[in-house]
């Protein structure tokens, strides 16, 4: 039996579909077509900078990635926060919380990976002690203990309070670390695009800001879908166990109408069915 | 909560003090990392007095490390964290308690390493004042970041490796501020060392602070 077709229980908890609705369609698929677009403005239609000369084309990447990044682990601390608030306890911002770590992760690893190709091409290394670079890497590092820590809990409510406060406490702990590698060192360019009178113009404005929609796009399909996995997956945790008994129930002999084991008893002076030629062996060994 | 703290720290220095754990096995360690450090920079005197603040402190996260872990297998043992759930003791004063024990080892192989890298390292102390308190309030750090993720990862079966996956990029910031305090202090640096402090007592006061609150709960929980 598929978990999908075991009938929903009265208890609390999501009621989500299995598969993604006509909404998340419409969503992915916007996600598809907006990077398209920036695949499209980015490589053909966009002119070359002055100064960075084709390089520039990272720009309608890493930037966009690098923000859908901080918002993913900006909903991760928002969930976090309102789990741990007594009032809003719901496990809604649970599954926000571990869905936000999780896409955040992902987009941190891209960040780190988009960005070190692009300090390739205009600082000379691939990797380089700039502040931002520096704080990525520990927030990877961070989110990845996190995401373990998820793992190591079996128990549903110690894994939320737990995971909760682990997120808060890492929230505050990248604001100290923000101050620590910007008062260290830094190298990394400041702000293109929001700040009054962007550096960058034209086509170029277009097509980042056509990434930024695009990734935004990417991020809520991903979170939304992760949400929904993580509901399943509770789901699973409740109901798995029932369900699986009641399938191997529905597979006994009351159910098939076979004779076994709890099942009904042959009436008395009926001879026993003839054993097959395994167990007749059995029978002889067991006499010898 | 004070009271309690103290009773806690007590118990678990005599504990460290009868089991002899941490001067038979964690300072001979942390004097073998020392040692490693010098056949890594292979024996370059000027490069290893520029990289002696940063070695100590790596020094002592590894030693805080086993520290942390030393402190809750103790209770691990024998049901001794239901002893303690329900021997009515404030959980704020349990956390600071234990918090006040591992910090206290962790003075002590300070104090050990500092001779250690003096000798090896052949650093030139100087700026005794900035150098003591950076120490304090990083050891106040370890301390309390390593009690509360010690805390958090208590009864888990892949603590021993959990715990140092969580905490090494935790003290990430630690390390750097501290390390960059010392090099001001032994010259090594021109950057003014004071401002260093403020963040350490900030990361210091945050886990503290969490720790104390969240104890409580997570002592039910885990």
């Amino acid at each position: 039996m598929r978990f999908a077709e075991v009938p929903p229980a009265p208890s609390t908890g999501a009621r989500l579909p299995a598969r993604s609705s006509l909404l998340t369609r419409a969503l992915g698929l916007s996600a598809v077509v907006g990077l398209g677009i920036t695949t499209w403005w980015g490589l053909w239609v966009s002119p070359p900078d002055v100064v960075q000369g084709q390089y520039v084309r990272m720009l309608y990447v890493h930037p966009a990635v690098a923000t859908m990044c901080y918002a993913a682990f900006g909903l991760c601390a928002l969930g976090s926060i309102a789990w741990l608030w007594p009032r809003l306890r719901s496990p809604r911002w649970d599954r926000l919380a571990v869905a936000g770590a999780e896409v955040g992760s992902v987009f941190c690893l891209a960040t780190l990976v988009t960005g070190s190709i692009w300090g390739r091409a205009t600082w000379g290394v691939w990797w380089t002690w700039d502040a931002r670079l520096t704080l990525t890497a520990v927030l990877f590092a961070l989110s990845l203990g996190y995401l373990a820590l998820r793992r190591a809990i079996d128990n549903p409510s110690s894994r939320s309070y737990v995971s909760s406060m682990v997120a808060v406490l890492m929230v505050l702990t990248v604001v100290v670390d923000h101050y620590a590698t910007t008062w260290w060192v830094t190298l990394h360019q400041n702000t293109s695009l929001f700040k009054p009178g962007p550096s960058v113009h034209g086509w170029q404005l277009a097509t980042m800001g056509m990434s930024f929609v695009a990734f935004g796009l990417v991020l809520a399909w991903l979170m939304v879908h992760r949400y929904r996995l993580e509901a399943l997956e509770e789901r699973y945790e409740r109901e798995g166990l029932s369900a699986a008994l009641e399938a191997r129930r529905s597979e006994g002999p009351a159910a098939t109408g076979r004779p076994g084991r709890g099942g009904p008893q042959p009436a008395v002076g009926v001879p026993a069915p003839v054993p097959v030629a395994g167990q007749a062996r059995d029978q002889e060994v067991v006499a010898r | 909560m004070w009271r309690d703290a103290l009773v806690v720290a007590g118990k678990d220095l005599r504990i460290e003090a009868r089991a002899k754990v941490g001067l038979n096995q964690v300072v001979p360690y942390s004097m073998v990392v020392l040692l490693l450090f010098g056949f890594a920079f292979d024996q370059d005197r000027p490069l290893l007095q520029q990289a002696a603040p940063g070695l100590f402190w790596m020094a002592v996260l590894f030693a805080g490390l086993l520290a942390v872990q030393r402190s809750f297998s103790v209770e691990a043992a024998d049901g001794a964290m239901d002893g303690l759930r329900m021997s009515g003791l404030d959980p704020a004063g349990v956390f600071l308690g234990k918090a006040v024990a591992v910090a206290a080892q962790l003075v002590a192989l300070e104090a050990l390493l500092t001779v250690g890298v003096v000798v090896l390292f052949h650093t030139q102390l100087a700026g005794a004042g900035l150098l003591a308190a950076t120490a304090v309030l990083a050891t106040a750090c370890v301390a309390g970041a390593g009690t509360a993720y010690g805390a958090l990862s208590m009864g888990l079966r892949v603590r021993e490796t959990l715990l140092p996956m969580l905490l090494a990029p935790v003290l990430a910031p630690v390390v750097l501020s501290a390390t960059e305090a010392w090099r001001a202090a032994l010259g090594l640096s021109t950057g003014g060392g004071w401002r260093w402090l403020g963040l350490l007592a900030a990361f210091a006061a945050i886990y503290l602070a969490g720790g104390a609150v969240g104890f409580g709960a997570l002592m039910e929980e885990t």
